[in-house]
């Protein structure tokens, strides 16, 4: 592993001089008293706190809703850094949207020989249902969370692609509001580009992926949430409130003269689209999990016949699967005709023998990942783990192979936090939002940056003690 | 708006008048247990039953002593119509509403919930008593200003007062029916000391004690009393008062919707047996008569609402 002073830190270059886009913070923050600033940080949990930011966390039965700590220390990023990740992110994803429209009609990539089919047939993420299916406005992704890790100046890598239903953005607008209000001065001296509209634009993209169905000027839309007691409800609520749209349940949807339709007061309104933060599993009881209760049954025949938009559409697991990950720059260049702007990390498939002996031989160096897992659960830090851990995960790898990807520890980039010591470097890694809308594609300038608050850590996942940053786009 | 969120505003206004009524039953039991000398679990015992929870409350202690009692009607968990409990589930409600309370209202009931929680998380020492009383009646009368103050006057506020009033005419109802028998006429002449203490309990609990001398004068009357709690147009917490409420926000509700409900026939029945009637009236019908017929006449308005308005799927 390489050493702590070898970590590119974006606030302090290598020659420990404040890099151009941080030098006005780095004077603000060298004038502040700490104390003060302390006192800030105890302002902001107590605003998050009141304002219910909260979070469940999984199997956590002590506390049932956390906080995500809020670090005051803003990550900065220059307009010419954001102009070349926005290309690359927009190609990106305009790539997996041509890559799921194409997997689930003609299959053209697998004809072609450049990803093995097997890959698609025996993979849980590939719908079967979706095959043949045109979503409204050929939109598969109409949210797409890319997360960026940055090892150098120049260097971004894309460590995975969250196409299903990504999360966080609550997080991006909540942390700006809070920054805002304790340091306006800040936005006084730098000309931070505004994020606050994503929910307007959010809605503008699904509205103009309303199906054929829809009737009149504006598409009904709603939020479906699993509920209060799912991790990401505050998001839920926060999306459905400042878009100014229903956040419905499972329970408030049945089918009604052939639409999917919310049981109102007043009877039931069909919704035209329908933002669900629900998998595709629980999507509709008829034909996934006959259990699921936070769903509709019915809501697949609905959408086959053009009466409902989906968003995103059922099945684009089968784009951020982590086996599917490694082959990102050969889909990219097969559907753009054009080389990756961004970098993919490298990426064994320990279904592949070559690559399993060579994990195994070097698991102490690697990061293992489940194929399906996300959240940073059933992951392996090799340089982080013990003996133990190790001997245990080399049997988990070697009785399910394919279950697995390793790539290399990533000498992840840093930024400094506020500790009671005063100002420390910690790493952190990047997901800006992504909005595809029929022939559009825009990148709300910012994101969400996650930061691990323990000294050395490289696991940013809020589960797993991951903080959250505000994130700065500065005007060019 | 969902008939979910419907259902979810109007339990969270009862939950949230549940838990004020609550403490106001202990704030009752605790100064009569301190005013009147000797043993007071004969009062503490009529607490819990206003509270409708003798049975569980026996599950769990043998004697009605004060502090079990104040305890279960606190802080007890399996008790859902404690201080603590109540607050949660007003909370959890407002979390599932969330998108229909504004902001000042959202933060009004989760600072509720995070404060009497903070102050609940222990048993509450007597001394700390009337302070901890004080602080739960000003965390629910935030939420209802915030209410006031910022909610647009659209059919989500009406639901949130119908529930709001359904509670308070059963709380009333309740503390009304558990000391029926001292308002009766007949036992009224014995005039005791013993009758006196029962009377005041009467008016604390429903937080009309002083409001009475002022409104009806020094003489306190088994019959004004009754009259005072039942009948009475200016008493904000009286069975006609609240009845009046839900049926003039149905009522409300019916006119945005151009449609007329049952539950709106229905609630304006059921205040066309307190308007215009004099407690002479109610006496002959039999109090503790009118009581039961009242409360189950006002349990079936509730159903008819959850149904009319689809609350339920």
């Amino acid at each position: 592993m390489a050493e702590e002073a070898t970590f590119f830190d974006e606030m302090r270059g290598p020659d420990g001089v404040p890099r151009e886009p941080c030098v006005r913070f780095h004077d603000w923050i060298a004038g502040e008293d700490m104390a003060r600033l302390r006192r800030k940080a105890a302002e902001a949990e107590a605003f998050f706190r009141r304002t219910g930011i909260t979070f469940a966390v999984y199997g956590d039965k002590g506390a049932d809703e956390r906080l995500i700590p809020f670090d005051i220390v803003p990550r900065i990023l220059s307009g010419r850094e954001w102009a070349r990740l926005e290309r690359g992110i927009a190609q990106r994803v305009r790539a997996i949207n041509a890559f799921l429209q194409d997997i689930y009609h003609r299959q053209e990539i697998l004809r072609a020989g450049r990803i093995p089919a097997a890959l698609i047939a025996r993979n849980d993420a590939f719908l079967p249902q979706m095959i043949g299916v045109s979503p409204p406005g050929g939109v598969y992704t109409h949210i797409t969370g890319i997360d960026l890790v940055r090892t150098g100046p120049e260097d971004f890598h894309v460590l995975e692609d969250n196409a299903r239903t990504p999360s966080g953005v609550s997080y991006m607008l909540e942390n700006r509001e809070t920054m805002l209000q304790m340091f306006p001065d800040l936005f006084v001296r730098n000309r931070v580009r505004p994020v606050s509209d994503y929910p307007a634009r959010l809605e503008r993209a699904l509205a103009q992926a309303a199906p054929p169905a829809a009737a009149g000027p504006h598409p009904v839309i709603a939020v479906l949430t699993p509920g209060i007691h799912n991790s990401a409800y505050f998001e839920h609520a926060f999306l459905a409130d400042n878009m100014g749209v229903e956040l419905v349940q499972g329970s408030d949807l049945r089918v009604h003269k052939g639409r999917i339709a919310m049981r109102t007061t007043r009877g039931f309104t069909p919704i035209d689209v329908l933002y669900r933060r629900v998998d595709d599993d629980f999507l509709d009881p008829l034909v996934f999990r006959p259990d699921s209760m936070l769903g509709a049954a019915g809501i697949m025949d609905v959408y086959r016949a053009g009466g409902i938009t989906i968003a995103n559409a059922p099945g684009t697991g089968i784009a951020d699967d982590k086996a599917i990950y490694s082959y990102m720059p050969e889909i990219v260049e097969f559907y753009t005709g054009e080389k990756p702007l961004l970098q993919n990390v490298p990426t064994w498939r320990c279904s592949e023998p070559e690559a399993l002996a060579y994990v195994r031989d070097h698991l102490a160096e690697l990061v293992v990942k489940e194929v399906h897992g996300s959240g940073g659960y059933g992951m392996l830090v090799g340089p982080a783990a013990s003996r133990k851990e190790l001997a245990a995960f080399r049997r988990k790898l070697d009785a399910r192979p394919g279950n697995y990807i390793a790539q290399p520890t990533l000498a992840l980039s840093t930024v400094p936090v506020l500790t009671r010591a005063g100002l420390a470097p910690r790493h952190v890694d990047l997901r800006p939002f992504c909005l595809v809308a029929p022939g559009s594609i825009e990148i709300v300038p910012g994101g969400l940056t996650r930061v691990a608050l323990r000294k050395g850590s490289l696991v940013v996942n809020s589960s797993q003690g991951g903080g959250t940053k505000d994130t700065w786009v500065l005007e060019e | 708006m969902l008939g979910r969120t419907a259902g979810g505003l109007t339990w969270m206004f009862r939950h949230l008048e549940r838990a004020e009524n609550t403490a106001r039953l202990v704030e009752t039991g605790f100064r009569i247990a301190l005013t009147r000398p000797g043993d007071t679990q004969g009062e503490w015992a009529s607490v819990i039953d206003t509270a409708a929870a003798r049975a569980a409350f026996l599950a769990r202690h043998e004697r009605f002593e004060a502090p079990a009692v104040i305890d279960f009607l606190l802080r007890e968990a399996t008790n859902p119509s404690s201080v603590r409990s109540a607050l949660k589930a007003a909370r959890d409600n407002a979390r599932d509403v969330r998108t229909a309370l504004s902001r000042e209202v959202w933060e009004a009931v989760n600072d509720s919930w995070l404060t009497v929680q903070a102050a609940l998380a222990r048993p509450v020492k007597e001394r700390d008593l009337p302070g901890v009383l004080a602080l739960i009646r000003q965390q629910c009368a935030l939420v209802r200003g915030a209410l006031h103050g910022s909610m647009l006057r659209n059919d989500m506020f009406n639901f949130t007062r119908i529930g709001t009033f359904i509670e308070r005419a059963d709380s009333t109802a309740r503390i009304v029916d558990v000391k029926y028998y001292v308002l009766l006429p007949s036992i009224a002449q014995v005039g005791s000391a013993v009758d006196n203490v029962q009377w005041e309990t009467i008016l604390r609990s429903a937080g009309g004690y002083r409001a009475f001398r002022w409104h009806k004068g020094a003489e306190i009357t088994p019959r004004g009393i009754a009259e005072f709690l039942l009948l009475d147009a200016c008493m904000p917490r009286s069975l006609a008062f609240c009845t009046g409420k839900v049926a003039a926000n149905l009522g409300y509700i019916a006119q945005d919707y151009g449609a007329a409900t049952d539950s709106q026939a229905m609630a304006d029945a059921l205040q066309a047996r307190l308007v215009g009637h004099t407690v002479d009236e109610v006496f002959e019908e039999g109090l503790h008569e009118f009581i039961l017929s009242f409360l189950a006449d006002l349990g079936a308005l509730a159903r008819q609402i959850e149904t009319d308005y689809r609350f339920f799927a």
